[in-house]
């Protein structure tokens, strides 16, 4: 079992790779650099919070496009072109194929996400001239965010396993948005009163909540995170993929798959 | 020993919008296959033929049935270790090189570390592409991409193999190759299940096969009784044109070359005609009964539900 997931996971880590998706380095990098000239326009204090923002931001932004528009073909191109049909005949169960695949897109993603954090770390030490204590914070934020992609590839991978690519896209992109906003979706839920409080806290609880997970404004200004804070929110999303994760094999192990 | 036996599979789709209808893609199908057995599973286009094996391999889910493969049932995971099977007109990931998917499918299949490589090295040497090298799937042709689709339906050493259109889209060349590709795992003791249309595939490798139209079994048998069965006519040479208008009401065609008259009769007519011609004094050259072909076969085969409607 252990071997066969291994199998899938690196096959799909190595099609994101030969199809050039790690290339979107070149735009972080390229985002980064033409950043530049807008530090020296403003004070001092300000430069690395500024690059502090723009880097955490575009890995979370990279990460999730990726996750959803890798995520989304994850299932239907192997269905598409029959690939699976020759999975399927050997004794490989459904539920290793969605797992696998699952696995390989985290990989790429990790990977993307380390090395843009790495490019990121230099750019700090360059613009301003050493590292501090409190930048390794920072990293705090980059785990949050990887518990997003880990999020949104099972959300994607969810949406991909009954309905079409673009619809998949749609609506995992839709739920990225509503989750950012879980916490206000929440606050609205406690005002309210009724039948509304109800629909709307059900919501409020079902919906990813990715707002939880971003720390990127209290890290740049140098607070620490708390240890329960990082234990909650680990145990959150891997609560929440292994559930919608678990709702995809559900879904795939009944499918027809003309 | 029963290699393959199916037992009532059939499946149907639901199809329309808001009013859902069932239409059949297989009727109910009861077929056998023996172990080392070449099998043809014969049938136009939307016959069925695919939808057979995609049940066959767990693609699909049937409405009613079951089968065996190997003695047991064909879900099982045991099961999938002992089978190989080729989808028409494959497409594989066209990143990797032809070893890395002939190494990815070997450890899906279970297949140990040690002696992967070396066994990868030597099916690509048995398909006759030795000298591919690492070079990427989407730079290869048609063909070979199909002698890489037989390579990794049989990486794993299976038992039963199962081919959909295994010659399918191919140059006279390609098929060439692929008919004697399937030729030598007949004759390593395999056993080989293939779809096709092309029915002189069918005829060159086949022990047995079968007929399907329109999700149903039409025919099924060995293919000389097959083509015997078909055969009850024969053709009479005589000198003697003169004789034609008297025995013209017992020959279903005849064709005339000066003196010389070509006539087919129908098997149970051939003393009758032979006793006239005596009669009328031609002179005979030859009788020879005629070999019925799998395609006449088939198309009695498949052609009477249209007679029907």
């Amino acid at each position: 079992m252990t071997s066969r997931l291994a199998a899938i996971a690196l096959n799909t880590f190595r099609e994101a790779v030969r199809d050039r998706v790690l290339y979107n380095l070149i735009l972080f990098v390229l985002l980064l650099v033409a950043s530049a000239p807008l530090f020296s326009q403003i004070s001092i204090g300000m430069e690395r919070m500024i690059l502090v923002n723009v880097a955490l931001s575009s890995i979370s932004l990279f990460g999730v496009i990726i996750a959803i528009f890798i995520g989304i073909g994850l299932v239907s191109k192997e269905i598409e072109k029959k690939t699976l049909y020759t999975i399927l005949s050997r004794p490989v169960r459904r539920w290793e194929f969605i797992v696998g695949k699952y696995l390989g897109l985290m990989v790429t993603l990790v990977v993307n996400a380390l090395l843009m954090t790495a490019g990121f770390y230099l750019a700090l030490l360059i613009t301003a001239h050493g590292l501090k204590k409190t930048d390794a914070l920072l990293l705090v934020a980059v785990y949050f965010t990887i518990l997003q992609f880990l999020m949104v590839t099972a959300i994607t991978l969810l949406f991909s396993s009954f309905s079409t690519p673009i619809f998949s896209a749609i609506f995992a992109f839709a739920l990225f948005v509503i989750g950012t906003f879980a916490e206000d979706l929440r606050t609205f839920a406690t005002m309210s009163h009724g039948a509304t409080k109800w629909v709307v806290s059900a919501v409020a609880y079902i919906v990813p909540n990715f707002a939880s997970l971003n720390v990127i404004a209290q890290v740049g200004y140098g607070q620490p995170v708390g240890g329960r804070m990082i234990v909650l929110n680990t145990l959150y999303a891997l609560f929440y993929s292994a559930a919608v994760a678990a709702a995809a094999v559900m879904v795939f192990e009944r499918r027809n798959l003309k | 020993m029963l290699a393959i036996e199916i037992q009532g599979l059939s499946k149907d789709y639901a199809v329309g919008f808001w009013k859902k209808r069932l239409r059949p893609a297989l009727r109910p199908l009861n077929l056998s296959v023996k172990s080392g057995e070449t099998f043809g599973f014969l049938g136009p286009n939307g016959a069925g033929k695919t939808t057979t094996l995609k049940l066959l391999m767990g693609i699909i889910f049937p409405t009613a049935g079951s089968a065996t493969i190997l003695g047991k049932d064909f879900h099982d995971p045991e099961v999938k270790r002992r089978i190989g099977f080729l989808p028409e007109q494959p497409y594989f990931y066209d990143y990797l090189s032809a070893p890395e998917l002939l190494d990815y499918y070997a450890r899906l299949s279970g297949m140990p570390p040690t002696g992967r490589s070396q066994r990868v090295t030597q099916l690509l040497e048995r398909v006759g592409l030795g000298d591919v090298g690492s070079k990427h799937l989407r730079k290869f042709s048609k063909g070979m991409l199909q002698r890489v689709g037989i390579a990794q339906a049989i990486i794993h050493d299976p038992e039963v193999l199962f081919f959909d259109e295994p010659m399918s889209g191919l140059d006279p060349l390609g098929r060439h190759e692929i008919r004697e590709l399937l030729q030598s795992l007949k004759d390593d003791g395999k056993t080989v299940f293939f779809s096709t249309h092309i029915l002189s595939d069918a005829e060159a490798l086949c022990d047995r096969v079968a007929v399907i139209h329109k999700g149903e079994l039409r025919g099924i048998g060995v293919v000389n009784d097959l083509r015997a069965g078909i055969a009850e006519k024969a053709e009479v040479i005589w000198e003697g044109a003169h004789a034609l208008s008297g025995v013209a009401g017992s020959l279903a065609e005849s064709h005339v070359t000066g003196e010389t008259v070509r006539g087919v009769v129908r098997s149970q007519d051939i003393d009758l005609l032979l006793e006239k011609l005596r009669q009328q004094r031609a002179r005979l050259i030859s009788v020879t009964p005629l070999q019925g072909t799998l395609e006449e076969y088939f198309l009695s085969k498949t052609a009477d539900q249209e007679a029907k409607a």
